[in-house]
C-alpha cells in the first residue's frame, strides 16, 4: 500500500495551513455539500465579476485528503475564467478517476498532481472530489443567476 | 495491567480463532489482519459458512409452500432456525419470532405498523414518541418518519458528559402522551449499556410500548426477553456471527396479533379474494413473500455456535479485552474516548480522536498496517454532535479479539502519530 504516494507532503502541508479557508463577501452564490458516508462536509460561496472566479471562500470540516484538495482549489481556480475553470475541474476529476494511470500535468493542476496517488485509493476520491463538486454546484448557481439577471 | 483472557481455562481465544477462516488471511504487505470491526459486522466461523452451503448445495426448495421432500427439509431447516433463535433470546414462545432483512428493517416495521393501528393504541397528533440521543439513525429515522406520518411529536433523552443516559427527566419525558420508547440497548458509537429496566417501568406505568434496538446486545449479552419487559425487540443476524440478510424483531405475542401486516404477499394471508384479504397469524403476517431462507439456517447454525460457547463466556471476554483496551488506549497521548472510559456498564465498542489527526486518516494508516477500523459517523450523527465531534475512529471487539490485537492497534496509532508529526 502506498501510503506516502497518498500522504504526498504537499498535501499535509495544505492540510496543515489550508489557503484561503473562512467565508467571505461578496458571494453570488453558497452551497453546503456532504459525504454523507463519511461525515466530512464543506460550505462553499463562489463570487464571479464578471466571466472571471474572483473569490471561492470555504469552510470546511474532513480528513487531510477533503481539506487539502479545497486548499489547493482554492490556489487553482481564483482569478480563472469560468471557462478555464470548468477546464481545470474535469482535468482533476479525470486524474480522480483514473485508476493511477493518468500523469497529470503540472503546468496546469500544479499542486493538484499531488493528489494521483489517491485515485489509487477508490474509497478516498470522494473526499479528493468533496469541494470540487461544491464548487461546481455553486458556480454553476451563480452563472443561472447572472444570465437570469 | 495484563488480562488472561486467553489463558482462561474454559475461553481459548486461539482456539476459537481457528473456526474462523478470515482470521488467517494476510493482507497488503503480509501484514497479518487485525480485525476490529465487528460492531460493524462479525466474522462467521466454518460452521455457519458450510451451513449455508449445504442448504444451497442439497436441501434448496422454497418454504412452507412446497409439497415435495425437499420443500419439506427446507421448511424443517428454516422454522428449525426460529426454534433456535427464540430458545437463545428466551422468547417465551417461537411464534414471536418474526424474521426480517436486518434490524433496520425490523424497527421500520415496527415504527411502520404501529402508525397504522386504530383504536385506542393509535397514534395521532397528540401522541409523543420518545427515543435518545444515542441511536443509530435505524432507530431514529423510522420514527421520524412516523411522526410526519401521524403528526406525532418526537422526543428524546440527552446523554451526560460522560456517555450515560440522562434519565432525569425521565418521568416528565415519558408520560401519558408517550406512545412509543424505542431505544438502544447498547450504543454502538459509545458502548454504553443502557438501564432498560426503570425506563421499561416507568413506559409501561404511563400505557406506552417499549421498543429495544439489541443490534449490539444480543451478539454480546446473555439475553432473557421472557424476563427483559420490552414490547419489541430487534437484532440482526451478521453481528452474531451469522450471515447478512437476516434479522429478527421479536414482539410479544398478544400484541404481533392485534397488528397489521407490514407488507403484502405471499405467505402472510389466511385467505385471498379480489375484493378483499385476510391475514394470517404472527409470525407469517409479518414474512411477506419468499423469506430469507438459505440466511436464516445460517443464524440457526450462528446460534448453535454462540450456544456451544455459552453467552456468558462471550460475555465475560468482552468485558475483559473492553477493560484492557479502554485503559492501553487511554495511554496514548492525545487520544479522547468518546463514550464511557471504564469497563462498567460498557460494551466494546470504543470511539476515540486522535489530537491532529482526522479520524479517516487514522483509519487509513491503521488499514496500512492490516489492522480494520471503523471511521466515521457510525451511522449516529447525532450523538457525535452531542460531543461536539463530526466524526471518530472506532475499535470493537468480539468472541474472537485477543489482547494481541488491542496491542497492534496502539502501536498503529503511535505509527500513526508519528506519521502525521503529532
Amino acid at each position: 500500500m502506498d501510503l506516502d504516494g497518498l500522504y504526498q507532503e504537499i498535501i499535509l502541508d495544505h492540510y496543515r495551513n489550508p489557503h484561503g479557508k473562512g467565508l467571505r463577501e461578496p458571494f453570488e452564490a453558497e452551497v453546503h455539500h456532504v459525504n454523507p458516508t463519511c461525515g466530512d462536509e464543506i460550505t462553499l460561496r463562489v463570487h464571479l465579476v464578471g466571466d472571471t472566479v474572483a473569490d471561492v471562500s470555504y469552510d470546511a470540516e474532513g480528513c487531510s485528503i477533503s481539506q487539502a484538495s479545497a486548499s489547493v482549489l482554492n490556489d487553482l481556480l481564483i482569478g480563472k475564467s469560468v471557462g478555464a475553470a470548468m477546464g481545470l475541474l474535469a482535468d482533476f476529476q479525470a486524474l480522480m478517476q483514473g485508476r493511477g494511470t493518468i500523469e497529470p500535468d503540472e503546468e496546469t493542476l500544479e499542486d493538484g498532481v499531488a493528489f494521483a496517488g489517491v485515485a489509487k485509493f477508490p474509497a478516498r476520491i470522494k473526499c479528493a472530489l468533496l469541494s470540487w463538486m461544491a464548487w461546481k454546484d455553486a458556480t454553476s448557481q451563480a452563472v443561472t443567476l447572472k444570465e437570469d439577471a | 495491567m495484563t488480562v488472561s483472557t486467553e489463558s482462561a481455562s474454559a475461553y481459548d481465544v486461539a482456539k476459537i480463532r481457528e473456526d474462523f477462516p478470515v482470521l488467517a488471511r494476510r493482507l497488503d504487505g503480509d501484514k497479518p489482519l487485525v480485525y476490529l470491526d465487528s460492531a460493524n459486522t462479525s466474522h462467521k466461523p466454518q460452521v455457519v459458512i458450510d451451513a449455508v452451503a449445504d442448504h444451497y448445495a442439497m436441501h434448496n426448495a422454497n418454504v412452507a409452500r412446497a409439497m415435495h421432500q425437499l420443500g419439506a427439509e427446507a421448511t424443517a431447516a428454516f422454522e428449525g432456525a426460529r426454534d433456535k433463535v427464540a430458545r437463545f433470546v428466551g422468547a417465551p414462545s417461537r411464534d414471536e419470532v418474526v424474521f426480517t432483512k436486518n434490524a433496520t428493517e425490523a424497527l421500520n416495521l415496527v415504527a411502520h405498523v404501529l402508525g397504522s393501528v386504530r383504536g385506542s393504541r393509535q397514534i395521532g397528533a397528540s401522541s409523543e414518541i420518545v427515543i435518545t440521543e444515542m441511536e443509530h439513525h435505524s432507530n431514529i429515522v423510522p420514527w421520524q418518519l412516523l411522526c410526519e406520518r401521524t403528526g406525532a411529536r418526537l422526543r428524546w433523552f440527552g446523554i451526560t458528559d460522560d456517555g450515560r443516559l440522562d434519565l432525569g427527566a425521565l418521568d416528565e419525558l415519558v408520560n401519558e402522551h408517550t406512545s412509543v420508547v424505542s431505544l438502544t440497548w447498547v450504543s454502538n458509537a459509545l458502548g454504553t449499556v443502557n438501564p432498560l429496566a426503570p425506563i421499561i417501568e416507568r413506559a409501561h406505568e404511563v400505557g406506552a410500548l417499549v421498543v429495544v434496538d439489541a443490534s449490539q446486545a444480543v451478539p454480546q449479552l446473555p439475553v432473557d426477553l421472557g424476563s427483559l419487559g420490552a414490547d419489541f425487540v430487534a437484532f440482526t443476524g451478521h453481528k452474531m456471527v451469522g450471515p447478512t440478510g437476516i434479522g429478527v424483531l421479536w414482539g410479544r405475542y398478544d400484541l404481533l396479533a392485534e397488528l397489521p401486516p407490514f407488507l403484502g404477499g405471499g405467505e402472510m394471508i389466511a385467505t385471498v379474494s379480489m375484493e378483499r384479504s385476510t391475514y394470517a397469524a404472527p409470525p407469517s403476517r409479518f414474512e411477506a413473500g419468499t423469506p430469507q431462507i438459505a440466511q436464516a439456517v445460517g443464524l440457526g447454525a450462528a446460534v448453535d455456535y454462540l450456544e456451544s460457547m455459552g453467552m456468558k463466556a462471550v460475555a465475560e471476554h468482552e468485558r475483559a479485552i473492553t477493560a484492557y483496551a479502554l485503559e492501553r488506549l487511554q495511554e496514548v497521548g492525545g487520544l479522547r474516548i468518546v463514550g464511557p472510559t471504564e469497563a462498567v456498564d460498557r460494551g466494546g465498542a470504543i470511539s476515540f480522536e486522535l489530537a491532529g489527526v482526522h479520524p479517516h486518516d487514522i483509519s487509513q494508516l491503521l488499514d496500512s498496517q492490516g489492522i480494520a477500523v471503523r471511521a466515521g459517523h457510525h451511522c449516529a450523527k447525532p450523538v457525535h454532535a452531542r460531543f461536539g465531534v463530526q466524526s471518530t475512529a472506532r475499535a470493537s471487539f468480539y468472541l474472537y479479539t485477543t489482547t494481541a490485537e488491542v496491542d497492534a492497534l496502539v502501536e498503529g496509532l503511535e505509527h500513526t502519530k508519528r506519521f502525521f508529526k503529532v
